[in-house]
């Protein structure tokens, strides 16, 4: 499985490892990362399996994505660094740092703390319901998969597309993310991303299973929440969080900023982190 | 004893004639569906075997399956003929849909599952119950799962001298799947429901993890050993 792995800074500054959300890429983080770099760090991030530059898998899971973190961890010099992660990868680094307590000095999640709140209140028969109707739209999913691929179309096309689903993001970004998330093929542009990863599967998974491997965290946690709800955030709220997070751990809250806390505001979560971990 | 395939199956695919294996695809994976018997009845409801973990289907009917129809076996994906995926990422989910590309060639079946592939056949029959007349869950290689909740999580990297096939990847991460026994009640209320047998489900299995004792605990759900279990889904024809 060949995983495209990012970085920024002196390479022989100390490490930091960063994991992005599921459908973004490595390098969402070029205004981002040289921040880090420049307050002393060397910027480690791969795209995961199936985005950006890295292969395309025959199959994909969680359980895959966090072998291949910790594949990418293992080419880093021993001892211990920060591990950072937006989202899906905020989540996937507080398995890691579960995995790996040794490795491990300080965790740092960006809006990345799933919640219950995009379920509010639905009753059982609800929920058996959505259960059913989950596994019917995952097969009808996976009958329509040979061959997929992603819709060309004009770069401005796949900068307006990309908005639908990051409706904070200034035109000039999603246009400049086109340039470094797609390529341009005879009939358009197309995303790198595989066209047949699909949000979401059916499955036992719930959201306290991840919120549990919190607590036990021995290295200091910081958790960043972006407060304006969007549809591609986990609607967590900081009462969701508070009670889950390890002794002395820190919970910064981002009014007016969305799910993408560290693109909308990358100074202010840089300055953050840097003064998180130095 | 035979009973005409009721139209809303698709038509079995004649390809298969002459030959004793097919070729499914599922997504970037080619599945391997052996003929294993063609029964005293070629137009009897097929009975599809679903194979455990890391087995694969066998090359003749064992003596102790009686089936008046045709009978085939799906090897999953990572094992048998199938495709071995690189880097791994399995689920039941995944396997779920494998057993869904079967159903699109063979139209209406009964099945065996063995291990895993009883949970795989629970979760299928769930989705597709006016294709699926009966499943018998009988014990086998990866029946337990990995529990009713998560353990600590872990990563490894099977061994350089590990043969490979079966992949690996698939025996080590599909021995950890979470199955929680509320889950596994949910899908066969949804057997249960749309099934127009009096047992649509038959538990086999003599080791009974926490999924399997609440599937068997469940109103509509019989228990019987294989060749009797079998001749019950034989002798019933789908009422829906």
């Amino acid at each position: 499985m060949a995983l495209s792995v990012a970085e920024w800074g002196d390479e022989n500054a100390p490490p930091v490892l960063f994991a992005h959300g599921g459908f973004d890429f490595a390098e969402t983080l070029n205004r981002f990362a040289p921040m880090l770099a420049d307050g002393g760090h060397r910027v480690v991030a791969w795209d995961q399996r199936g985005h950006g530059d890295s292969a395309w898998a025959h199959l994909y899971s969680w359980e895959a994505d966090l072998r291949d973190a910790a594949a990418v961890l293992s080419t880093l010099p021993d001892g211990q660094l920060p591990f950072i992660g937006h989202s899906k990868g905020g989540s996937l680094m507080m398995y890691l740092a579960n995995v790996a307590p040794h490795r491990v000095s300080a965790l740092i999640n960006l809006d990345g703390l799933p919640s219950g709140n995009n379920m509010p209140d639905v009753s059982e028969r609800e929920r058996t319901r959505m259960q059913r109707d989950e596994m019917d739209a995952w097969l009808a999913h996976r009958r329509g998969l040979s061959g997929r691929q992603r819709r060309p179309g004009t770069l401005e096309e796949l900068a307006a597309r990309r908005g639908r689903m990051n409706p904070r993001m200034s035109m000039e970004w999603l246009r400049y993310l086109v340039t470094v998330g797609a390529r341009e093929e005879s009939d358009g542009w197309r995303w790198k991303l595989d066209p047949t990863m699909r949000m979401g599967g059916f499955g036992p998974w719930r959201p306290e299973w991840s919120m549990l491997r919190l607590p036990g965290l021995g290295a200091p946690v910081m958790g960043v929440l972006g407060l304006e709800l969007e549809t591609m955030g986990w609607g967590t709220r900081p009462a969701d969080v508070l009670p889950y997070l390890p002794p002395g751990a820190r919970l910064e809250t981002l009014e007016g900023v969305g799910h993408f806390v560290h693109i909308e505001q990358p100074r202010v979560v840089a300055d953050l982190i840097l003064d998180f971990i130095s | 004893m035979s009973e005409p395939i009721p139209d809303l199956a698709p038509a079995p695919d004649p390809s298969f004639d002459g030959a004793d294996h097919r070729w499914l695809r599922h997504n970037r994976i080619d599945l391997a569906l052996h003929r294993v018997a063609v029964g005293s009845d070629p137009s009897f409801r097929p009975l599809l075997l679903l194979h455990g973990l890391g087995e694969r289907t066998p090359e003749t009917l064992p003596g102790s399956i009686h089936w008046p129809g045709p009978v085939y076996g799906l090897d999953f994906t990572g094992h048998g003929d199938s495709t071995i995926p690189v880097g791994g990422g399995y689920t039941s989910e995944i396997l779920v849909g494998d057993v869904d590309a079967a159903l699109e060639v063979l139209g209406q079946v009964t099945i065996l599952g063995r291990g895993l592939g009883a949970y795989i056949g629970l979760l299928i029959a769930a989705a597709r119950p006016a294709q699926i007349v009966g499943v018998v869950l009988a014990d086998g290689p990866g029946l337990v799962g990995g529990g009713i909740h998560p353990g600590s999580p872990s990563v490894a990297f099977p061994a350089p001298w590990a043969t490979a096939i079966p992949d690996p990847f698939a025996l080590l991460e599909l021995s950890r799947d979470v199955r929680p026994p509320d889950y596994a009640q949910n899908y066969v209320r949804f057997v249960i429901e749309r099934s127009g047998l009096e047992k649509a489900l038959m538990v086999a299995a003599v080791t009974r993890p926490e999924w399997l004792a609440a599937v068997a605990a469940e109103p509509g759900v019989g228990q019987a050993p294989v060749e009797e279990a079998l001749r019950f889904f034989a002798e019933h024809a789908d009422t829906a």
